[in-house]
């Protein structure tokens, strides 16, 4: 698409074609006409066009049909009050901010400790935590919730066998079919933001601030409490809202845990509106102030994050020394080695064990061992057409995302429309809408003519677009607004057009960071599953359903295999991604 | 000594390469260029100098097709290329320009960024080879054809884009403060570099700049911007003796600017008066209040009272010195007046802190400014 529209222009007019003589004359005479149709108004009348058909028609939709009555199509509230009078939506409201409230506070309390060993003590083996970190975070939240399943479910699961025959008891120790438990795995999976948040600024704080107090007569501990972390608060409290809004928004977790542990909760109260008799306007309306959540937050955050005053912050910063632990450092080691046991290593070994057993139930024994769950994978047509769908459609989504990303963010950054503000907005729009909602609006918009896509590949391809949309934006964003504007003016004055400019000097140049944001995209997206859930028909079925149905069937074996098949493939993504664009890509701060 | 004599013939009936015709830029209700007129002749030399945010940079910009000029008209040879309703895109302006941050693209190789403009020009593959080979050898880099800037020096980066910008043989050559970002050393070497080429190829050039010893060593003509106006353009030389505003006199080298009123006789100044007949006022009728510059050069240090009858010889005392290596820095203050006046006297010229002496001024060299 994106070549179409550029090659012509090599042809077009050239001034100095014939002669790059200066040659007084008349050429300069064609002063452009106002009117004259430039390439760039098709582009980003185009953009603008296909963004109204993402994010505004899907938004805009889900508003009215939220105040839309289900028979006749007139204004009511009545889809408020079918969605708020029961006690047990209610309820379900109020348990979803209590859970990312727990959440927020346990993700803190595993990652500021952490964030402060890696970043600033002289602990050894900060290595092997910050790579376990990022397993963490690359792991699919809810197949982290499945080996949490396995370790303790209340009788079965791995830990609560070896509580009972080391004690005796007839009870286990942990039934992650909990409030307590939902809240641990979540946070196991989420703490991560947090701590790549808080990494990085600590990073940033000048060891001088530290020693002005050490040398005030300050002991180091009081420091830390008193100096180091009201300097990286506010990255704290961003770290915490982004986590807290994930939370809220969570489906995955919740279906596999909250929903057999019978704790409701708003993600899973809107599934239920879509069980049958279907009745979207009113999960439109049950939705609308989840949305309203979250627009909220992000603006707290944008105060937060955006207040002036820690100098350490903005300016370069000082010399770090790590500060000496002394014999302690063993025992933080083995603080954060139990907080990477808990979110990584136990339940990777519970999933690898189920992965290769017949019956995940019975144990290590070699009788159990197989790599028939595998082989089933692989054979089966369904699910590799499973598969194949899941890649197909994350690399179309990370295509699609990277080109239309990339032309906003250059028709925003190099200011070729009046109202690029409005664009960019547009482009981050989908930030503030979790993605069962996003979902919902698409149902809504895109199920019925004249747009009937319901049921095609092509819906879970733009579902994804719309949702990933802001992360590809901002890195796009990012990319731009480091490369000096002269590169392509340099082209112009020598005679290219400024289509020209773009592809020969700004897709070569910003070629790392465009890597960079096609896998960002294609990550998220090949795991994605609150969008999916209400997009797939049986023909377009992805991984992340099929993991979900899998866990309802109680099939853990072959969900272990598929779930490591998944992150084989991501962890390879990131590999490559290392490779092509630096270490940094994947947990920048952005 | 005639100093028009050191400023470059101009033939006032040829048509301008470039003319700017009061031309107007404004940001909001922000005025960064404030109705300019401007022409500069072909294969002349005229830099733009003034303080950041005077304008310059703007014009430069309106020139190379950049920016569009609020009101006025932008001719290239007599055709307009630049006015308020329409603007030829900077791609068919036939010129070329030298930026700040070099552009150089660290995709291509040298060779390639060089030989850029010449492939659109859609030459054929001989002829451009043979033309960056040139161009480089011009510039003294004919060995680093084949490398990317990364590999190079800041110095050589500009170079390439000198290079790059002379190959295609412009109309109308643009560099924006194109060694601000060099080292000191460098930078001086880059400003003959720059002249040279000029001397060579006689590019209509306009050159952007901050620093005034950039634009004196390389201009035919210098505009001295301030507030989006031009206050004043001459030749280096001129500008610096005969300078006609306050603050082309304080911009252009040091100065002493020194308030006085006149009464038809003389001007009164604090402290001291010198008869009227003494001043270079530029045709000027000199009336009421009346500014004067005088270079710290052009100020003589007497230890002995001159003849009785010079009365351009003033009792000062002297307040402060410093050694700078290549001169003295002294201030001195005429008897019973507050002015602080700065004089800079050979390194031979020793005088302490304390003393009385008397200061002889050059009138030839004082200069009335508004």
């Amino acid at each position: 698409m994106n070549r179409q529209i550029l090659a012509p222009e090599l042809d077009g007019p050239d001034v100095g074609r014939g002669g790059a003589q200066a040659s007084p004359g008349p050429v300069a005479a064609r002063v452009r006409r106002p009117f004259r149709v430039d390439p760039w108004s098709l582009i980003w009348i185009g953009a603008t066009l296909i963004l109204v058909f993402l994010v505004v028609a899907p938004m805009l939709r889900l508003l009215i049909s939220s105040f839309q009555s289900t028979e006749t199509g007139a204004f009511t509230l009545e889809n408020y009050v079918t969605a708020y009078a029961s006690q047990r939506r209610l309820i379900g409201f109020g348990n979803s901010l209590l859970y990312g409230a727990a959440v927020v506070l346990v993700s803190i309390g595993l990652a500021v400790p952490l964030a402060w060993a890696v970043a600033r003590t002289d602990m050894p083996g900060k290595g092997v935590v910050r790579a376990t970190v990022l397993g963490a975070f690359i792991t699919p939240s809810y197949l982290g919730a499945i080996g949490w399943i396995l370790l303790a479910g209340p009788n079965a699961g791995w830990i609560n066998r070896a509580w009972m025959a080391l004690t005796g008891s007839s009870t286990g120790v942990f039934d992650v079919y909990s409030f307590a438990g939902l809240v641990l795995v979540t946070a196991l999976y989420a703490f991560p933001y947090i701590f790549v948040f808080t990494a990085d600024a600590l990073d940033r704080v000048s060891s001088e601030m530290e020693e002005a107090a050490h040398i005030l007569g300050m002991s180091p501990l009081r420091t830390i409490f008193k100096v180091t972390l009201p300097l990286v608060l506010p990255a704290i409290l961003g770290g915490s809202i982004i986590v807290f809004l994930d939370t809220v928004a969570l489906f995955g977790t919740p279906a596999v845990i909250a929903l057999p542990a019978r704790i409701n909760i708003m993600t899973l109260q809107l599934w239920q509106f879509f069980e049958f008799p279907v009745r979207a306007e009113a999960a439109a309306a049950y939705a609308v102030p989840l949305v309203l959540i979250t627009v909220a937050m992000l603006g707290l955050q944008r105060l937060i994050l955006g207040r002036k005053g820690y100098v350490s912050l903005t300016g370069k910063s000082g010399g770090r020394q790590p500060m000496p632990l002394g014999r302690l450092k063993w025992a933080v080691l083995g603080l954060c080695l139990l907080v990477c046991s808990l979110a990584v290593f136990l339940p990777y070994a519970a999933l690898a064990q189920a992965a290769f057993s017949r019956a995940w139930g019975q144990g290590f024994s070699f009788a159990n061992l197989t790599l028939g769950n595998f082989g089933y994978l692989f054979n089966e047509a369904s699910s590799r057409q499973i598969i194949l769908n899941t890649f197909t459609y994350s690399a179309a989504t990370a295509c699609v995302a990277v080109v239309l990303a990339l032309i906003v963010a250059y028709v925003v950054s190099r200011r070729l429309v009046l109202f690029g503000g409005v664009l960019a907005t547009l482009c981050m729009a989908p930030l503030v809408v979790p993605g069962i909602v996003l979902a919902i609006g698409f149902y809504a918009v895109y199920s019925s003519p004249p747009l009937a896509l319901y049921g095609t590949a092509a819906i879970l391809v733009l579902g994804f677009t719309t949702r990933f949309l802001p992360i590809a934006f901002a890195n796009c964003m990012a990319g731009l607004r480091a490369l000096n504007p002269e590169m392509e003016e340099a082209v112009r004055i020598l005679g290219g057009s400024r289509l020209l400019a773009v592809r020969r000097v700004v897709v070569p140049l910003l070629k790392k960071s465009l890597v960079g944001t096609w896998l960002l995209v294609f990550i998220p997206a090949s795991r994605e599953l609150s969008t999916a859930i209400f997009l797939v028909a049986a023909k377009t079925r992805v991984i992340a359903v099929m993991i979900l149905d899998l866990s309802e069937n109680g099939s853990f074996e072959l969900l272990a295999a598929l779930g490591f098949f998944l992150l084989g493939v991501t962890i390879l993504i990131v590999l490559i991604g290392y490779r092509l664009v630096g270490r940094d890509f994947l947990l920048r701060k952005s | 000594m005639n100093p028009m004599a050191l400023s470059v013939p101009r033939d006032e009936a040829a048509q301008p390469r470039l003319s700017l015709d009061r031309i107007t830029c404004k940001f909001g209700p922000y005025v960064a260029v404030d109705n300019l007129d401007l022409d500069i002749m072909p294969g002349e030399f005229v830099s733009l100098l003034g303080p950041s945010g005077c304008g310059k940079t703007t014009t430069l910009r309106m020139i190379a097709g950049f920016i569009k000029p609020t009101a006025g008209t932008i001719a290239m040879d007599g055709v307009p290329i630049s006015s308020a309703a329409a603007t030829l895109p900077p791609e068919r302006r036939q010129m070329s320009m030298i930026f700040q941050s070099y552009a150089v693209w660290p995709n291509m190789t040298i060779g390639e960024n060089v030989a850029f403009g010449l492939k659109l020009r859609r030459l054929d593959r001989e002829t451009i080879g043979r033309k960056v080979r040139e161009v480089l050898e011009t510039v003294h880099l004919a060995h680093l054809e084949d490398r990317y800037p990364a590999e190079l020096s800041g110095g050589q980066q500009q170079r390439v884009a000198l290079a790059r910008a002379i190959v295609i043989r412009p109309r109308v050559l643009l560099l924006d403060e194109p060694l601000s970002n060099l080292d000191a050393n460098l930078r001086e070497e880059m400003r003959y570099e720059i002249r040279r080429l000029h001397d060579a190829f006689n590019f209509t050039t306009v050159y952007v700049t901050h620093d005034q010893s950039e634009a004196m060593v390389t201009s035919d003509r210098i505009a001295v911007m301030n507030r989006g106006r031009i206050e004043q353009i001459d030749a280096p030389y001129i500008l610096y003796t005969r300078p006609r505003t306050r603050f082309v006199a304080g911009f252009i080298g040091r100065t002493n600017l020194l308030d006085g009123t006149c009464d038809g006789t003389e001007v009164r100044f604090d402290g001291f008066s010198l008869p009227q007949g003494a001043f270079e006022n530029a045709g000027r009728h000199l009336d009421g209040s009346v500014q004067l510059s005088i270079r710290p050069q052009s100020i003589a240090l007497r230890r002995v009272p001159p003849a009785e009858d010079d009365t351009l010889a003033i009792r000062c005392d002297l307040v402060e010195r410093a050694f700078l290596g290549e001169s003295w820095d002294y201030v001195v203050t005429p008897a019973g007046s507050g002015l602080r006046l700065r004089v800079a006297a050979v390194p031979s010229e020793v005088f302490e802190v304390g003393d009385a002496v008397w200061l002889v001024l050059d009138p030839q060299q004082m200069m009335v400014v508004v």
